[in-house]
């Protein structure tokens, strides 16, 4: 039975610099960086120490609390340094790639054939458990959760995001055997969303086993959290799974071929970059291997994901593990004069959602926007905001304000667990007030797995 | 503009930490506060959405500003009007502006002056920056007050809305009630024989015998017979050439302040709606009974007079004392229209209901709040407990 579902509420910002659906040919990164800051509410313990050995697929650390996630190495090669941060924090893991990739040996793999545990314990034990996200909390799934269902966003909607029908094209067989895997691990449903009217690729409209829902819509009817709200809204003590288009094909592949490949197509944007395209890379591949020589002037900012939740990398940076695009915009880290570029200038190179700037009588045009907050941080003034770009029968404001007051039983009750940070990029993007959202969002969810695990 | 922001920069700098006037650091808030209005700062994110809109807090309250104009302009001009149609005068549209000029422009600076003078040393005091809230409703204060009220009258009771009604909630974006309105009601209650009557309404109504002050509401409420003795035509209410405080006469005006608002996405279109529709729902109630002079008064006309369209517009859309949730807001905006004519004909002692309703229904506001956001909570109880019970 396949659901429809219209989103009304939303935004898709007009940024420059969307990627050509060209491939470019990106140099081999010499050193690859595995951050265990890219996993939420993580506590990683090492099991590699500098000078060793590893594999692609070899494990390289695991969760604190779950030791059965085991995080792998994207490449073989040399455990060469382990950054630290404050209190003795792991920032990353550097590895020195070899020429040629080595794999961890595992058997080719045939979902439909084996139980549920052993689907698992084959994920966990290939260390492709982490690619497996739940909700509520957007974490890793943990592996005693007994998923309700399994949901697929087969679009991204976000600004400047790459295109998963063109990174996927050509790899049915991969997409399929991630999703025959993926039904071992529920007695519920697998869900693939795809939209109404953006083209689709037979990798998804051909998926079988699985239930095909329509989403039509501005962004953020691509983030798999709001589907999820109309599909099948997430009670309290409820679980289910959500893992991107891109990683059901990784996960796939390696039933397939016994090989862990953590190489990907990554969309490489953003106003900054000479000419945006795709590159074949892999996973914690350095960045520079993707911007030499493309980028624009030398005040940017370097983001590993998109412009609305990425992460803010230097330009000797690494891809993150769930990144699946780069962009590159202006810094914005310049005075504005009131009345030229300010508060009071027309504002025709600006960007509002609002119509407050006369830039909303050029439609059609398209926005190079830079990092700059357009104003100072204030109380909450503005109502019905955040509302009007999000899609969810929650009232995101008092959620929010719920959250700041630190009222679990409150935040319980106005829908925590519906909501990951990502849903938020939007109200954060509009907010009048120069509100943190997302962060408090993400302390939120922190509380709430802390108090009520 | 560099030496300019260079310029701030420096007259910070004797401020900061290891300064000449270190201890007095919260001073500079007050120089950020102009630092700002010049400059949007070049501060930049860190996490979370690398990109922001371009609206700042400092363009929306402009833009209300904006809005506001031109129910100022024609103020001015009214005012002059007023005074020489009173007076059986020929004068010329310079002679009539210049009265509202001499006349308002003061309290426009008085306002202004008291208000932001308290902000600022609140902020200091306190060592935040100073929020632009107050530009607004300094802005609204004299457009609120009838022409001739004692500049010192003003002023103190800037001072007490400002400190009370918002600076002891916790500044901008805390207050319950809409401060200029505060202002307005003490005035009302402390002073009510320069703020209530037939002879304040018109410039010099107080001092000259020859002219009678007196709004269309107040010949109405007067009113035993039918409405043959009313001395404005409809049109008249709608370009705005009646007596009544500075700002609101003109529907007109007002109408072109609710356009900006609107267009903009600033005001809240479900607020100004809904309180029309309260509004016309409760004169048509009243046009039935057609008790007194009040009650005849068309439903529509009612709209045009007294301070009805200037408070729906620009006070009742306050997003800060106003319900916050959409569909608390139709039905805040409702109760403030049908509310407003209600008191408008049912108070004796002041034909005019546009202030109170709203005050009473910003006090209102989070108690529809609370019952919009409790209904969604109840759904999602729901939700899970049949959940539960099929699971079952």
């Amino acid at each position: 039975m396949s659901k429809d579902i219209k989103i009304k509420k939303g935004l898709n910002i007009p940024l420059k610099g969307e990627a050509d659906k060209v491939l470019g040919t990106a140099q081999r990164s010499e050193t690859f960086v595995v951050k265990p800051t890219d996993f939420k509410n993580f506590t990683p313990k090492l099991l590699v120490k500098e000078g060793d050995e590893v594999l692609a697929g070899s494990p390289l650390f695991f969760n604190k609390e779950y030791p059965d996630v085991k995080i792998g190495s994207p490449v073989s090669g040399e455990v060469v340094e382990i950054t630290r941060g404050a209190k003795r924090k792991i920032l990353g893991i550097k590895i020195l790639g070899d020429k040629d990739t080595r794999y961890t040996e595992f058997a080719a793999a045939n979902a439909a054939s084996m139980s549920g545990e052993e689907v698992k314990q084959r994920l966990l034990d290939q260390c492709l458990w982490a690619y497996i996200k739940r909700r509520p909390y957007g974490t890793v799934a943990r592996p005693e959760d007994k998923p309700l269902a399994i949901y697929v966003s087969g679009f991204d909607s976000a600004p400047l995001a790459g295109d998963n029908d063109y990174i996927l094209h050509g790899k049915e067989k991969e997409f399929q055997v991630g999703l025959d895997v993926l039904k071992q691990l529920t007695d519920g449903k697998v869900h693939v969303n795809l939209h109404r009217e953006l083209n689709t690729d037979a990798v998804f409209k051909d998926a079988k086993g699985v239930q095909i829902n329509w989403v039509s819509g501005p962004h953020p009817s691509g983030n798999v959290g709001v589907q999820i709200h109309h599909i099948q809204p997430l009670n309290k003590g409820e679980v289910v799974f959500t893992v991107a288009a891109q990683d059901v094909a990784l996960i796939g592949s390696a039933f397939l071929t016994g090989k862990y490949d953590a190489s990907r197509l990554v969309a490489v944007g953003g106003s900054s970059l000479k000419s945006p395209k795709y590159f074949k890379t892999i996973q914690g591949a350095s960045l520079s291997t993707l911007l030499d020589g493309n980028v624009e002037g030398d005040n940017n900012r370097i983001i590993s994901g998109n412009v609305l939740t990425g992460t803010k990398v230097s330009a000797d940076g690494y891809l993150g593990f769930f990144s699946k695009e780069v962009n590159v915009i202006p810094e914005g880290n310049e005075a504005k004069f009131f009345l030229t570029e300010g508060w009071a200038g027309l504002g025709l190179s600006k960007y509002s959602a609002s119509r407050s700037y006369f830039s909303w009588l050029m439609l059609g045009k398209k926005y190079g926007l830079d990092t700059n907050t357009n104003g100072e941080p204030r109380a909450l003034v503005v109502t019905g905001e955040y509302e009007s770009v999000f899609p969810m029968d929650i009232y995101p404001q008092h959620l929010l304000k719920a959250i700041m007051i630190g009222d679990i039983e409150l935040m319980e009750n106005l829908g925590i667990y519906e909501v990951d940070e990502e849903d938020f990029a939007l109200c954060e993007y509009v907010c009048t007030s120069k509100t943190a959202v997302q962060q408090i969002v993400r302390e939120g969810l922190e509380l709430i797995e802390q108090e009520c695990g | 503009m560099k030496f300019l922001h260079t310029a701030f920069q420096n007259m910070k700098k004797p401020f900061e930490e290891g300064g000449k006037f270190e201890k007095y650091s919260k001073v500079i808030h007050g120089i950020d506060a102009f630092e700002t209005l010049m400059f949007t700062p070049d501060e930049v994110t860190h996490t979370g959405a690398h990109i922001r809109d371009g609206i700042d807090l400092k363009r929306t309250m402009s833009i209300v500003i904006l809005a506001m104009l031109p129910c100022l302009l024609f103020g001015m001009y009214n005012a002059g009007y007023q005074h020489f149609l009173q007076l059986g005068v020929d004068a010329s549209f310079w002679e009539m502006f210049q009265i509202g000029l001499i006349k308002i422009l003061p309290l426009v600076v008085v306002s202004y002056g008291v208000g932001l003078g308290i902000e600022f040393g609140f902020a200091m005091y306190k060592g935040h920056s100073i929020e632009e809230g107050y530009l607004v409703t300094g802005m609204l204060i004299p457009l609120i007050v009838p022409i001739d009220i004692p500049l010192w009258m003003l002023a103190v009771a800037v001072a007490f809305s400002v400190v009370f009604a918002k600076e002891v909630f916790g500044g901008t974006g805390m207050n319950i009630m809409n401060v200029a309105l505060t202002t307005r009601a003490f005035l009302f209650f402390a002073y009510p024989t320069f703020m209530s009557g037939d002879k304040i309404w018109v410039h010099e109504g107080m001092t000259n015998d020859a002219i009678s002050g007196a709004t269309i509401l107040g010949d109405l409420s007067g009113m035993k017979g039918g409405l043959e003795s009313l001395r404005f035509t409809a049109e008249d209410m709608f370009i705005g050439l009646i007596p009544g405080s500075v700002g609101e006469t003109s529907v007109l005006a007002i109408l072109i302040g609710a356009a900006i608002l609107l267009i903009t996405g600033i005001g809240s279109w479900r607020i100004m709606l809904s309180a029309v529709i309260g509004g016309g729902t409760m004169g048509l109630i009243f046009n039935a009974f057609g008790a007194n002079g009040l009650m005849q008064f068309d439903w529509w006309q009612h709209m045009l007079v007294g301070g009805f369209a200037f408070g729906v517009v620009f006070m009742a859309t306050d997003p800060v004392t106003a319900a916050q949730t959409n569909k608390g807001k139709w039905i805040y905006g409702f109760l403030i229209g049908f509310m407003a004519i209600m008191i408008r004909v049912f108070n004796p002692a002041y034909p005019e209901g546009i202030m109170l309703a709203i005050l009473f229904m910003n006090v209102m506001a989070p108690l529809i709040d609370h019952y919009v956001v409790e209904g969604n909570i109840k759904k999602r109880l729901k939700r899970m407990a049949v959940k539960t019970a099929t699971a079952n």
